[in-house]
């Protein structure tokens, strides 16, 4: 068995243990046996209308923020993006936090103003960013890509600080959203995500070897054969849907993006085509766990995710690094 | 394979080059060269589509670029980058592999065994099958290059462009890369297009040389045609002098600093000389440029100690060099700057004499025995063996020479010995003719290279005149030395 055999094989089953201890841990204990015994009508209640909804829209935020985050440090060659360098989250933020801000409801749509709102600021901000990039310099150099999401975000950051700033009574409500949680969703913040997840992750998957070129320069990329222009637009593109639509359903989840694909790589290498899926399965692990223990560590309350992924995540990631560097010195 | 048409295109609206015309056929290697700035790398990109044209076409195959898709392109035409960096770590086998990109297609586009075979024999190639699994960063320099050229090579396109490929490396390591860059265009009939900073390596490896100054062609030719003195200096705004290449019919290019106004006028004098029954020597204050057929550093170099070493008439060494040597150690002479001949003559009968001219003038010793004397023109059916006779004639002169007047001065002065021998009635034991010299007689001309000019030395030029009769003079005299030595004559 090859080295990228196993590495499918380790994350898929960790994935699997996941679900597994998320939709069976908590303040009531659900067997195993309630899957396919639905005798136990409360068992089964919580397990389908409660559990399995929230261990899935964690598993699928988590995987689109770490594959988003894969492909934008692949893309951008920079360690330090994550899916939020483009400033689409912020501008889902914007969205989501002005319908808190003014109370907005719109009749046709109920609860489901904020997300919707959310994702149209995220879409609005994503053609505002690319659409200025390109306006700058027609090549859309990775420099230029990575200035302007920082003059969107940071000019959106501040938008988010003024609503913070102004309001009285939501203020709770806005900086609980703002943390991200995956919590009392439901089955159909599922259906309304994962149109998103599997058209973003799809068409990063279709560029993994325009990626794996591209780490290389755009230049080298080009020599190669690769269409850059065209591929960075999809790689764009398809990340900031993964991005837009993740936030919309649960916030701003930090951590899982900048980080899943660091991890991945440091364990099973660098090669796109391995990477994107690896760091999907791994990002949907690691947010299904955070979310676990954010919700069982202080129970009866709940912590927001975001603080969880951090939490965690840093020294996981820390022992990691350590090793790695420890081997490659000797 | 390649044909470019009146090309221009650059980074703004002002085209950078322009008006440029060549054509590369199947299996030539074409260097480009040029100045800093000249275009050439801006050339290199136009061509390959980075930086786009404004004007003229570019045919691949006899296909114009636009036609092709990028992809297609890269089936055509690979592309060697200078050196880079990257952000993220890939194995060598990862790297190379992606050299096979071009030939992917489909949603799944599983690894065929065709591209398997394309990258192993890309990495065997190359020499870095053995880093198959080793992260990219943590090699050398040349290390990464070289996986850089196997992932061009697994490209297994017909066309190659290179980007100053030996950037930064090593001369073993450009010798390899641009060896094995060679051997491929020969072996599989691909073309390459290669920008080189160095000039002497861009003569040595290509077919034909395109010469870029200012964004034009200044010329495109073969080696010998654009690596030329002139062409060189006009274009690079450099002094510089061509040579050929020792082993290949190259030219090859020397810088000619200007530290000439640095060098201190010296010159050579009779009383620089030391005899002793040991032997004769000379050493100058600084370097002069010298031509010799010695025992020791013979040819043409830049010495500054001159030895005419006496050895035993029964002489005999299996290694004649190693052992001159050893004395020369001995005696306290550097190795790297002595020129050394050997005489079965009594050196304490050199004859050291000191000719003026109007332009400086010309120091010549002699150490002359002629128990072997031999008359040149009868010696075809000869069957003797080498023995030691030995006219040793030194001739030092205190001026600039080029190598044709050092060519010249050998002429003269071997003319004047030989007369020396005629007058001194000479005779070839074995024939009874007059003799022109001995069986192994040496020849040392050596200039200070500073004072004045001097170009040519032929029998009636001014450093000619001395030379001949100097020689002449310190000739016969020697011989009259030796002849009394051995008690011919009173």
């Amino acid at each position: 068995m090859n080295k990228t055999g196993i590495a499918y094989i380790v994350s898929a089953a960790t994935l699997v243990v996941a679900v597994w201890l998320g939709v069976s841990i908590g303040t009531v204990k659900v067997p195993l046996s309630t899957f396919w015994d639905s005798t136990d009508t409360t068992a089964t209640n919580i397990l389908w209308k409660i559990r399995m909804p929230r261990v899935i829209l964690a598993g699928l935020v988590g995987a689109s923020l770490a594959i988003a985050g894969a492909a934008f440090q692949g893309l951008l060659k920079n360690p330090l993006a994550d899916p939020y360098t483009l400033g689409v989250s912020s501008g889902a933020s914007v969205g989501a936090v002005v319908t808190l801000f003014f109370g907005l409801s719109i009749p046709m749509l109920g609860t489901y103003t904020l997300p919707i709102f959310s994702m149209v600021g995220a879409a609005l901000t994503m053609f505002l960013v690319l659409g200025f990039a390109r306006l700058v310099d027609r090549s859309m150099k990775m420099e230029t890509i990575i200035l302007t999401g920082i003059i969107f975000g940071s000019f959106l950051g501040s938008v988010l600080s003024l609503m913070i700033a102004l309001t009285g009574e939501e203020l709770r409500q806005i900086i609980g959203w703002l943390l991200g949680s995956v919590s009392m969703r439901g089955w159909k913040y599922i259906v309304m995500v994962l149109p998103f997840v599997v058209i973003g992750s799809f068409i990063l998957w279709l560029n993994r070897r325009e990626l794996n070129a591209m780490l290389f320069g755009e230049e080298r990329a080009h020599h190669l054969g690769v269409n850059v222009r065209r591929r960075k637009f999809m790689i764009l593109i398809g990340g900031s849907i993964l991005t837009g639509s993740a936030v919309a359903v649960s916030g701003t989840i930090g951590f899982v993006g900048l980080v899943v694909p660091h991890m991945t790589r440091l364990l099973w290498g660098s090669d796109h085509r391995h990477l994107l899926t690896l760091s999907f399965l791994n990002g949907a692990t690691l947010l299904i766990i955070c979310d676990l223990i954010a919700r069982t560590i202080i129970s009866p309350s709940e912590l927001p995710v975001g603080v969880i992924t951090s939490f965690i995540g840093a020294p996981v990631f820390a022992y990691i690094f350590y090793r790695q560097r420890r081997k490659g010195a000797i | 394979m390649l044909n470019v048409q009146n090309l221009a295109g650059g980074y703004g609206k002002d085209p950078v080059v322009q008006h440029i015309s060549f054509e590369v056929k199947k299996g030539e290697i074409l260097g480009i060269l040029g100045p800093n700035g000249s275009g050439k790398s801006t050339l290199l990109k136009i061509i390959s589509g980075i930086l786009p044209k404004q004007d003229g076409t570019v045919e691949i195959e006899g296909k114009d670029v636009s036609a092709y898709s990028q992809k297609q392109f890269a089936q055509k035409v690979a592309v060697l980058p200078q050196l880079h960096a990257h952000a993220f770590s890939h194995t060598v086998k990862e790297t190379v592999s992606l050299g096979r990109y071009p030939h992917q297609s489909g949603l799944f586009s599983t690894w065929s065994k065709e591209d398997e075979r394309a990258v192993q024999e890309a990495m065997a190639y190359t020499g870095v099958t053995k880093y198959e699994d080793t992260p990219i960063e943590i090699l050398s320099g040349g290390e990464q290059q070289r996986v850089f050229v196997a992932q061009a090579l697994a490209q297994e396109a017909p066309i190659l462009l290179l980007d100053e490929p030996t950037n930064h490396l090593d001369i073993a390591h450009q010798q390899q890369l641009l060896d094995t860059v060679r051997s491929h265009a020969v072996e599989k009939g691909i073309t390459v297009v290669s920008v080189f900073h160095d000039i002497n390596l861009a003569a040595l490896y290509c077919d034909r040389l395109l010469l870029m100054e200012k964004g034009r062609i200044a010329m495109i030719g073969s080696p010998l045609d654009v690596v030329r003195d002139s062409m060189i200096s006009g274009v690079y705004k450099a002094r510089v002098k061509t040579q050929p290449h020792p082993e290949l019919p190259k030219p090859q290019m020397t810088l000619l600093p200007d530290t000439m106004e640095e060098m201190k006028p010296f010159i050579v004098t009779k009383e620089q000389f030391q005899v002793s029954s040991k032997h004769v020597s000379l050493s100058a204050g600084q370097p002069l440029k010298t031509l010799s057929s010695a025992v020791h550093n013979a040819g043409m170099g830049w010495y500054r100690a001159f030895v005419n070493r006496h050895v035993d008439k029964d002489y005999n060494c299996d290694d004649v060099q190693a052992e001159n040597a050893s004395y020369l150690e001995r005696e306290g002479f550097h190795l790297t700057e002595t020129v050394g001949m050997m005489t079965a003559v009594t050196t304490e009968h050199v004859e050291i004499e000191e000719f003026a001219g109007d332009f400086g003038s010309v120091i010549v010793a002699v150490t002359a025995g002629i128990g072997n004397a031999v008359d040149v023109s009868k010696t075809l059916t000869r069957d003797q063996k080498q023995q030691i006779g030995t006219i040793n004639t030194w001739v030092i002169v205190n001026g600039r020479l080029p190598d044709e007047a050092f060519i010249q001065a050998m002429i003269t002065a071997t003319e004047a010995k030989t007369k020396a021998l005629q007058d001194e009635t000479i005779l070839d034991p074995l024939t009874g003719t007059i003799a022109t010299g001995t069986s192994t007689d040496s020849l040392l001309v050596a200039a200070t290279q500073r004072g004045e000019w001097l170009p040519y030395a032929g029998p009636i030029t001014s450093l000619g005149k001395l030379v001949g009769h100097g020689v002449y003079e310190c000739t016969a005299r020697a011989i009259r030395a030796y002849k009394k030595a051995k008690g011919w004559t009173v």
